[in-house]
This record gives structure tokens, C-alpha cells and sequence, in this order.
């Protein structure tokens, strides 16, 4: 009846989609991500676009499951093998579970890589970080050092004692403390276990503390709102800056009223940029992928592949007052 | 409405007699039949992907867990229980499996520890609801995050890795051609359900038991006993389904299988299982399970969002609900006329 005659009409609609498609024959790239819905990853497909239209013969297929599965991905990739795409690029719901259908991709003939969230090397070809831990940990402090040419005491507000990524960047920047950032003091560490309510006494207790604090770095999302939360409260603006790495729609007020001066994060666009030019690489020009090898990421710039084909794409995006106002719209 | 409407052949008993259209089984698998079909012609028109001997092939690996699932589901659901853990019994399998593996048990041992650990959730399952009389879908809200949450006390946020080799077969091996093991076996499982509900006098009873369980009582039926074996069968195709997805990722984490438990729940009603109990067929479910399949992985060919599935989805199953009962009132009016 009615539904059938939807069907129809869809199946119609489909058809001559399809028919327009296969007249340029293009190289099929599809940009896998974990769920679709989220901001961060529709801002990532805008960059594929670009990439899209920066190569020319490039058709960025977007796609992904509903509910961020493994399972639920896999049914996405037997699709895409069914379709016979040149390349996939994948953000992964789980680095292990993928990889029996990722590769009977390659078996097929598929240039796979991986982004954002990896997959084990034995699934993929090349897997692209958006950072790495020391960048990372080297960006937070620099955020916090630009704005203090005198130097001054700073304390990091960080996620839970036992998160990996944290601690992994907060050991990094103690280690580019000294040589790079020598009048920057670090005074302490403490954990708001990414919860509001307790990341807000932490930093609280922060300024109680250390009366002479200049900055507050938070390398979590929840945590920089927290502080920064608290420093407007408490009518601290200018003289305790907070920064760490922040969603930029989460935390443009603060950068508005002054309670920071800069925050940083992936850049979606840029990544989503790259994943798109890495994969075209591959699949075309077959270029290959071994450790040691320098790939082009376009207006990105260059990786270099590590002994496990992963490489960092670049430093942290840094959000200020010229630019959050435009990233706040996206993610 | 009465009983004069229905005027069976001497050995073919309605499993009810207040639903017409149910009576009329026949015509419902028919429409599922008609469905199936224009899915499949719609899709062969809009993706020249879709007819190839190893997108379909690809295509079965999209139900054949949770069909095998649905078949006992079907039985459970007939005589009137329900288990919501059955997602949860694979996370749990899967991780006992997983342990297993990484202490070098091979692969007969780690398959008997998978189905093992199913019929073991599924007994204690039904040892709650028919033991101690508890209504089936409280016990198993419980079960399912007992089971899931031993299987994230015990992995946490780890991963299970390093099956033995020739554990691969079971999840992503081929027994002929295009025919996967997860579909030949399928195909077996659902011969065989078939038989034991429609051909058994066991069967007979589940469907006693779901259209009035104290006048099956009364008539000699041992109840108890018969849902405790339906339960123990959810669970061990619960653990049967946890071997085969635990071989085809080839790793285990304990959220494996997030959300199967409704996936199954709709095969087994949009098959034309009655919610209430009492009534529905094998071959409705195997066919729902085929029609799943073909929608997700049509929609998946032409890079349809997964929510647009889901909506699809949704409203296949509202539309097949809503039909019997709109069938009922739109007969009930004409007879009134």
C-alpha cells in the first residue's frame, strides 16, 4: 500500500542517485565514524569534504552506525566491502574487534586506515593520531607560559589519579617543564575525577591553597569548565588564567569574560582533512606504508610514520578569542 | 469472534481461538513472505551491489546470532516468559571464553565453556522464576546486570585477544561456498525448533501453558518444569551465540553484544509471536529474522544514517503489531454492518 509505495519511490530515488554517482566514477572514500550524531564527527566530515574537493576525483561517502558498537560497525564495513569502496578511513569503536572485517576489507582490495581512535596495526594500514602525548603535554603548559611572561606558579586539575591519557600527558609536560618553560613553577596536581561537582572543589580548594596561583590547567574537558566556572565566580578574572584543553562550544563564555585566555583541542576539520588525503594516497598512488615513511597530509603538512604505521597528525589547535566564536558553531 | 468461525481439519488445533487473524497464521507468515520479497526487489533495484553472491553471503552474518537466539526466545515468549539477559549471558560467555583462551585452552575446550556458561545463565534463570515464582522479566532485568556486570568486574576496560587459530571457523568460516557455518547452522537449529513446537507434543504444551498456564496445570502439564527447559535453552543458544560472535570479532570486551536483547525481542514479535503468549510459529520468526537482515543491509548499501534503520525498523514492527488489531476492528465493524 502506502509504504510500498514509498519503498518505490525510494528505491527510485536511489536509483537515479546512484546512476549520477557512477557517471564520474570517482574514488570512493568512506569516512567511518563511531556513531553518527556527534559534533566532533560532523565537523570531521566537513573537513573530508574539503579534502574532497581539494583532490578533485574524490567521493567522501560519511557514514556510521547508530549506536556506538563494534557490532554495529562491523554491519556499516560488510556494507562498504559489498559496495566495493577504494578506501576506508575509521574511527573504531574497539581497536580489537574490528579486525577480522577490516581485514577481509584489505583482502578485498581495500585501503584501510584508521583515525582519531585506532585500530589494532594488524586491521589497518596507517592509523592517524590527531596528537601525541608529548605535544600534548608540551601544548598545555605552553598555553599557560604565553600568557605569563614573568613566569609564576601554575597547577593542573586533571581527570581521575588513574587516567591513562592524563597522566601520560601530565608526565610530558613535567618533562618539558624544566628545558622549555624553566619560570614556570608547577605547584601541584590534583584530581576532579571528571566530575563537575568535584572538579569544582578541587579548583577551589586550589586558589584557598596557593594564593599566588596564575594559571589553572585542565587537561579535561569537564575539568576546564569547572575551574574556569569557579574562577569567574569568585571574581578572580585576570588574575587566574584557566586553560587545558576544552570543547570550544563547551567554554566560549569563558574565553569571552576573560576567565581564560586560550584553550586547545584536536581539530576535527583538520583531521578528518587528512584522514580523507592519507587514504586517497594509498589507494591511488599507492603509496606505501611502512614504518619511517613521510606522507602528505595536504595543507596539514606531513607525517612520518612510526615503527607501528601510526603518526601524530599535529600540536593541539589552539581556541582564543579570534577564533572560538566560528568553532563553537561546529563542535 | 466465535467458535463457529473456525472449522479446523480433524488434527489441526488453533493455538487460540479469539484472534481470527491469528488463527489465520497461514496469511501472516504470507505477509511476511510479500514483505520479504519487495525488500528484496527493492533492493536489487536500488543498489547493483545487492545481487551478488557475496554481499548476500555478508548480508545472513547480520542475523543469524540473534536469529539463533530468537528461535528459543520464540518458545520462551510463547509460553508466556521472557528473558532480557540473553545479551548479557554473551558477555559473560565471551569473557569465561576469553579467560580460558589466554591460559591456552584450545578451541574444543573454549566452545564447551561458551555454550556451557549459557545453559548454566539460562538454568539459573529459570531456576528463579519457575523455583521461586518470581515474575521472569524482573529476574532477568537482575540477570543482566548480574552477568554483564561480572563480565566488567572481571575485564574491566581490557580486551580479550589470542583465540586459538582454528577458533576463527565457528564465526568467519565457510562450510560450502558462500554458506557461512552461522548460517548452516542457523538453518539446522531453526529445522529443529520447528519440529519440537509444531510437531511435539512438547511443543503443544508450551502453547497450553502460554494460553492459560493454571488450566494446563490442571490438565496434567508440568509447567514448572517445561518453562525451566525453555529457559535453559535461551541460555544455551545465548552461549551458542556468544562462540560465534566472539570468533568473528576475534576479541572480547565486556560490552559485546550491547543491545541485543531488544534486536531478538523484535525478530521473535515481528515474526507474529504473541507478546501475551500463546500463539506464533517458527517459520514467522526465521522469516522475520531474514527481513531484518535484507532492511539493515539494504539501507547499509546505500549509505543510509543508522538512525533512519532504526526508524525503519520501528516502524515495521508498530505497522505489524498495529495490523492484526486494526484486521480485528476493521472485521468486527463489517460485521456489525
Amino acid at each position: 500500500m502506502s509504504i510500498l509505495r514509498k519503498l518505490m519511490v525510494a528505491a527510485a530515488l536511489s536509483a537515479a542517485m546512484f546512476a549520477t554517482a557512477a557517471h564520474a566514477e570517482n574514488v570512493k572514500i568512506a569516512l567511518v565514524v563511531k556513531s553518527l550524531g556527534n559534533g566532533f564527527f560532523d565537523a570531521a566530515n566537513k573537513g573530508a569534504q574539503e579534502a574532497a574537493k581539494e583532490l578533485g576525483d574524490v567521493e567522501v561517502i560519511y557514514t556510521g552506525p547508530t549506536k556506538a558498537t563494534a557490532e554495529a560497525q562491523i554491519e556499516v564495513i560488510n556494507a562498504l566491502i559489498a559496495q566495493k569502496v577504494n578506501a576506508i578511513a575509521i574511527s573504531a569503536n574497539d581497536a580489537d574487534a574490528l579486525v577480522p572485517a577490516l581485514k577481509k576489507a584489505m583482502e578485498r582490495g581495500i585501503t584501510v586506515i584508521s583515525w582519531d581512535s585506532g585500530v589494532a596495526p594488524e586491521g589497518r594500514q596507517v592509523h592517524l593520531n590527531p596528537s601525541d602525548t608529548n605535544l600534548i603535554g608540551e601544548t598545555i603548559i605552553k598555553l599557560a607560559a604565553d600568557y605569563l611572561p614573568e613566569g609564576g606558579d601554575v597547577a593542573i586539575l586533571s581527570a581521575s589519579s588513574t587516567a591513562t591519557n592524563q597522566n601520560a600527558w601530565i608526565e610530558a609536560a613535567k618533562k618539558a617543564l624544566p628545558e622549555k618553560f624553566p619560570k614556570i613553577n608547577l605547584v601541584a596536581t590534583v584530581y576532579g575525577d571528571d566530575d563537575s561537582a568535584k572538579s569544582t572543589d578541587e579548583a577551589k580548594g586550589l586558589l584557598k591553597s596557593y594564593p599566588n596561583l596564575k594559571a589553572i590547567i585542565a587537561p579535561t574537558t569537564v575539568g576546564v569548565v569547572a575551574a574556569a566556572q569557579v574562577v569567574t565566580d569568585e571574581n578572580l578574572i585576570g588574575k587566574v588564567n584557566v586553560t587545558g584543553l576544552a570543547l570550544p562550544s563547551e567554554f566560549k563564555k569563558f574565553i569571552d569574560n576573560g576567565a581564560s585566555q586560550a584553550v586547545a583541542l584536536w581539530n576535527p576539520i583538520d583531521l578528518g582533512y587528512s584522514a580523507v588525503y592519507l587514504a586517497h594516497d594509498l589507494a591511488v598512488k599507492k603509496m606505501e606504508a611502512k614504518p619511517g615513511a613521510k606522507l602528505s597530509i595536504g595543507r596539514v603538512g606531513e607525517v612520518t610514520l612510526d615503527d607501528t604505521n601510526s603518526a601524530p597528525m599535529a600540536a593541539p589547535f589552539t581556541f582564543d578569542k579570534k577564533n572560538i566564536e566560528e568553532f563553537s558553531k561546529i563542535y | 469472534m466465535s467458535a463457529t468461525d473456525i472449522t479446523p481439519t480433524p488434527r489441526r488445533i488453533p493455538d487460540r481461538l479469539d484472534k481470527p487473524f491469528r488463527s489465520a497464521i497461514l496469511s501472516w507468515e504470507a505477509l511476511l513472505v510479500a514483505v520479504a520479497v519487495t525488500i528484496f526487489i527493492v533492493n536489487s533495484f536500488a543498489s547493483p551491489y545487492f545481487l551478488d553472491v557475496w554481499s548476500l553471503s555478508d548480508l545472513t552474518f547480520n542475523f543469524t546470532e540473534k536469529g539463533l537466539i530468537a528461535l528459543a526466545m520464540a518458545l520462551l515468549i510463547i509460553s508466556g516468559e521472557i528473558d532480557l539477559s540473553v545479551a548479557a549471558i554473551i558477555a559473560l560467555a565471551s569473557t569465561l571464553m576469553g579467560m580460558a583462551a589466554q591460559v591456552g585452552v584450545d578451541t574444543p575446550g573454549v566452545l564447551l565453556i561458551g555454550v556451557g556458561t549459557g545453559l548454566v545463565c539460562g538454568a539459573f534463570n529459570g531456576l528463579l522464576v519457575t523455583g521461586l515464582g518470581l515474575p521472569s522479566i524482573v529476574v532477568t532485568i537482575g540477570t543482566m546486570s548480574l552477568f554483564r556486570g561480572t563480565a566488567f568486574i572481571i575485564l574491566g576496560d581490557q580486551a580479550y585477544k589470542g583465540y586459538p587459530a582454528s577458533f576463527a571457523f565457528f564465526g568467519q568460516g565457510y562450510v560450502w561456498w558462500v554458506f557461512s557455518f552461522e548460517l548452516a547452522l542457523f538453518a539446522i537449529a531453526a529445522v529443529v525448533y520447528w519440529f519440537v513446537l509444531h510437531r511435539t507434543s512438547f511443543g503443544r504444551r508450551i502453547f497450553a501453558i502460554g494460553n492459560n498456564a493454571v488450566a494446563a496445570q490442571f490438565s496434567g502439564v508440568r509447567v514448572g518444569r517445561i518453562k525451566f527447559i525453555l529457559f535453559c535453552l535461551t541460555g544455551l543458544m545465548s552461549g551458542i551465540a556468544a562462540v560465534l560472535i566472539t570468533s568473528r570479532l576475534g576479541s572480547t570486551r565486556p560490552s559485546i553484544a550491547q543491545g541485543y536483547e531488544l534486536e531478538v525481542i523484535t525478530m521473535v514479535v515481528l515474526g507474529g509471536v504473541s507478546i501475551l503468549g500463546g500463539a506464533g510459529s517458527i517459520l514467522g520468526v526465521v522469516l522475520a529474522a531474514l527481513i531484518m537482515g535484507l532492511v539493515t543491509f539494504g539501507l547499509g548499501l546505500l549509505n543510509v544514517p543508522g538512525i533512519v534503520m532504526s526508524i525503519f525498523i520501528g516502524l515495521l514492527l508498530i505497522m505489524v503489531i498495529a495490523l492484526p488489531i486494526l484486521w480485528d476492528r476493521f472485521g468486527r465493524r463489517r460485521r456489525l454492518a
